[in-house]
């Protein structure tokens, strides 16, 4: 299928409904989660997070942490790969396990009719996973394929080189997924440890939303997560951006240029953040009516598609964005960016732009609730931001009060041209390399 | 993991279930109106599908239909260019628009309380847009940079068309949805005129709306919106070039120096969904889930990566929503020094196999029990429900037959399996394409 704009993800996913009724549980063993009871559809969605993620590899065990984690369906206490998989489909139960830069996600459907047989197979996988030497092998060959896959995707390419000039040596400075020679060291031994080391209590955040009560959940926590190890490894430390004014060419023979750009961005718990928030969404937020959607693709059709967000990573912040151009017109296309960088400082927004943002924000806001699974990712997600529970009653009034001088105090402190580095991967025309 | 993600984008095989309460009318018109009801969220979908899409399009103009989905969104004789997403925006909605073969579906997402000026936007646009030539052009090079990004930086894309052309002899389904570049760049206001004139009426369109509405205050507001709307006395009859008996597997190779491993697309001409007889299709359903639906077990997983290993990965698809006809395909990637030719002996072996022996009868079982649950798990998804309803019934099928789907799923046996399985997986019917690297090549 073609769509005018392919759907992209939102890194910053802000929570709910108020008429929702979110309740906190602690389980009889101590564990705590958000759940919303919803007995309408016979199952529960179950989101965990475990706080760390790839950010937690050391550097010579780079990917360790993306392999464990690919690792765990691939059978369980007496259970083979094979095995584990025909008693999970055979529940019809569906759990994901997924790593990324902050968080080891283990997220679960489960039929009401057999809940308690898929939250044991659950259990299982994650406090009993075999890691069968054959299993390693099979799953670190799908990994080193998608390694060498990256290698020649200039999307990869260019998010790999931002992300190494941004974060240099600390583990957000390369992909998680691990280099072919970091991955293809890694022994049992290292994914036994980095099992140890992330799937632990002392991080760990769970929202339940479905045909479940409280008192079930609690049995049920206790049950899939109290076994796991009390404490698991240090986090990394912050994060240093390093991002200086520029642009890095990396030559890629591709007809088109990706491009991505950005800066030190500003932190979730900053009193200016929902300035910032509301400031990205004017610059290149989710609306095609955002400056960089109108000038570089409704004016000019330079490009299918330009987006930036707000990227609040646990140890570090960023305002980026990306966008692809054909050769011979990314140039403009950059020069546009810098333009609109520059504008936004030196002349600030209408105030009929800001209503618009805020219009769209706090009317947007309700209609992701609308759903077991897609509310306990959010439930979750509030959870490791480190909001309270009742955030979802206040969150727009906090849209709300943002005025045009916070913006404009915002933008100054935000939006510095003399610090945005832009990288394209590609052979762009009449674009090179600045130091 | 792209080629993974990119192999889940082809597993069409939607299972359609039915919802909570659905009900359906028309509009003296001849617009169909299908509402879903789902209370627990106070948020609307509307849907407006043209049944008219790629497969449809005049010759030499590939990528019309797609191009004219964006330009929906420009001026009408109320609206400028761009307010259409502006107010939905201003709404806190979002709005998107996806075309395909058979089809071109238009959406919004909003509270619910905002479906009335939805439908009066909609209802404009359906047949008082107002084209100049400035904003055809521009958006021409959006669709230049969409095909760059979309297709032209992904050998993967590239190799699809090519293997999707040689699958259709004859059948328009092979010219890709987005157009061939040289066809795009020619495009121009007067085409895109002439195709909305013949296609865009209500008499040729289906809405679906779904979430937390009435069917009677749907019906209220559609008549009021969409009634006045004149329809078309002259759309012309989905009556595309067919297939001539394929006597000729096709091969083909292509080698690029942005691939890292070599990948094996296979795809078969494969019979569709037909109106009030789904049996053939649901048991292709249950061919592709047998055959490589699971990446663990699965026939293709359990014997080319588990017992004897051969491959990274491999899975099987089916795609049956469609107005003339399915595909049904095959993929895998060779372990590094292993020959396309011997992964892809290994597979076919594995193929004829099965056809020999059948399917084991407790994976069997395990396949329609996933099927079955995956009815209470699609409730959870308004707008998934929607897109089903929309796809069939913009291929011709009916709400009922939407509604039996579940059930013919779960009346398959293997022996409805074995009958589709010798029919389709015929060489002849086949195109086999190898997308290599410069080192494979």
């Amino acid at each position: 299928m073609f769509w005018r704009i392919v759907p992209l993800l939102l890194v910053l996913a802000s929570p709910l409904r108020a008429e929702i009724a979110v309740k906190e549980v602690i389980s009889p063993g101590g564990i705590k989660a958000w759940l919303v009871e919803e007995h309408s559809i016979p199952f529960t969605a179950l989101e965990i997070r475990f706080r760390g993620g790839t950010a937690l590899d050391a550097p010579e065990h780079r990917g360790a942490v993306n392999l464990m984690t690919a690792l765990i369906e691939e059978g369980a206490a007496e259970m083979n790969a094979q095995k584990f998989a025909e008693a999970r489909d055979a529940l019809a139960a569906e759990f994901r396990f997924d790593a990324s830069t902050d968080a080891v996600a283990v997220s679960a459907r489960m039929l009401s009719e057999n809940r308690d047989r898929a939250a044991e197979l659950l259990r299982l996988a994650l406090q009993q996973p075999r890691f069968d030497a054959d299993a390693i092998e099979r799953v670190r060959g799908q990994v080193l394929a998608g390694i060498r896959g990256a290698a020649k995707d200039p999307g990869a390419i260019a998010s790999d080189l931002f992300n190494r000039l941004a974060f240099g040596d600390h583990p957000y400075g390369s992909s998680g997924d691990g280099t072919e020679q970091s991955v293809g060291a890694l022994t049992r031994d290292d994914i036994l440890a980095t099992h140890r080391a992330v799937l632990a209590r002392d991080r760990v955040h769970v929202a339940a939303v479905g045909d479940i009560t409280a008192e079930e959940l609690g049995t049920l926590l206790d049950h899939l997560l109290g076994g796991l190890p009390k404490i698991g490894a240090p986090l990394p430390g912050p994060a240093i951006v390093g991002l200086t004014a520029g642009v890095t060419v990396k030559e890629f023979p591709t007809p088109q240029a990706v491009v991505r750009f950005g800066t030190e961005g500003i932190k979730r718990d900053d009193p200016d953040f929902y300035a910032a928030f509301v400031l990205n969404e004017i610059l290149g937020g989710e609306r095609f009516g955002s400056r960089l959607m109108r000038e570089l693709r409704e004016k000019r059709g330079l490009t299918y598609g330009v987006r930036t967000l707000l990227a609040d990573y646990d140890q570090a912040d960023l305002v980026t964005g990306q966008f692809a151009s054909d050769n011979t017109k990314v140039g403009e296309a950059i020069r546009l960016v810098q333009e609109e960088w520059r504008k936004l400082v030196e002349d600030g927004v209408t105030e009929q732009e800001l209503a618009g943002a805020k219009t769209f924000l706090t009317g947007a806001y309700p209609l992701r609730f609308d759903g077991n699974g897609a509310i306990a990712n959010i439930l979750v997600g509030m959870q490791m931001t480190g909001l309270p529970i009742d955030y979802p009653a206040t969150r727009n009034e906090r849209i709300e009060a943002v005025t045009l001088a916070d913006v404009k105090r915002v933008a100054e402190r935000l939006i510095r041209p003399e610090k945005l580095r832009i990288v394209v991967v590609g052979q762009p025309e009449g674009v090179v390399s600045t130091p | 993991m792209r080629k993974i993600l990119l192999a889940a984008a082809f597993c069409g095989a939607a299972v359609p279930v039915a919802a909570g309460p659905v009900s359906s009318f028309q509009l003296k018109n001849g617009l169909e109106v299908v509402v879903i009801e789902d209370h627990r969220a106070p948020v609307a979908v509307q849907m407006m599908w043209y049944r008219v899409g790629a497969a449809d399009e005049p010759p030499g103009h590939s990528g019309i239909a797609h191009f004219f989905e964006h330009l929906m969104f420009k001026a009408t004789d109320d609206l400028k260019a761009g307010e259409f997403s502006d107010t939905v925006e201003a709404q806190g909605g979002d709005d998107n628009a996806f075309t395909s073969w058979d089809y071109t579906a238009y959406y919004q997402r909003v509270a619910a309380d905002r479906l009335d000026l939805m439908m009066k936007l909609e209802a404009d646009r359906m047949r008082d847009l107002q084209l100049t030539d400035d904003v055809v052009a521009t958006e021409r090079d959006v669709i230049l940079e969409e095909r760059s990004q979309r297709v032209d930086s992904d050998p993967g894309s590239l190799f699809s068309e090519q293997t999707r052309a040689a699958q259709f002899l004859n059948h328009p389904y092979g010219v890709p949805i987005i157009g061939w570049r040289h066809e795009i760049a020619a495009l121009g206001r007067a085409e895109a005129e002439a195709f909305y004139r013949t296609y865009y009426a209500p008499n040729n369109a289906v809405l679906v709306v779904a979430g937390d509405v009435v069917p009677d205050a749907v019906r209220a507001m559609a008549e009021a919106h969409y009634g006045p709307l004149k329809p078309t006395a002259d759309i012309p009859p989905r009556l595309r070039p067919q297939e001539p008996p394929q006597l000729a597997e096709r091969r083909l190779s292509m080698s690029d120096p942005r691939v890292s491993e070599p990948f094996l697309m296979r795809s078969y001409l494969a019979p569709a969904r037909r109106s009030g007889d789904q049996v053939e299709a649901a048991a292709l359903v249950y061919l592709a889930e047998l055959l490589g639906g699971s990446g663990t077990t699965s026939l293709l997983a359990r014997k080319l990566q588990f017992e004897d290993p051969k491959v990274v990965h491999s899975y099987a698809w089916y795609d049956g929503t469609a107005v003339d006809s399915g595909l049904f395909g095959f993929g895998l990637m060779p372990l590094p020094g292993v020959t396309p030719a011997r992964a892809e002996a290994a597979m076919d072996a594995v193929i004829a196999d099965f056809l020999a022996i059948g399917p084991d009868p407790v994976a069997f079982e395990r396949i329609r029990t996933q099927l079955h649950a995956s009815e209470v798990y699609a409730q959870d998804d308004v707008q998934t429900l929607a897109n089903r309803y929309g796809e069939a019934l913009a291929v011709g099928l009916t709400v009922a037959d939407v509604q039996d789907w579940p059930r013919v799923l779960q009346a398959v046996t293997p022996e409805d399996v074995m009958q589709a399985a010798r029919k389709v997986l015929d060489q002849r019917n086949a195109v086999s394409g190898w997308l290599l690297t410069e080192e494979t090549k």
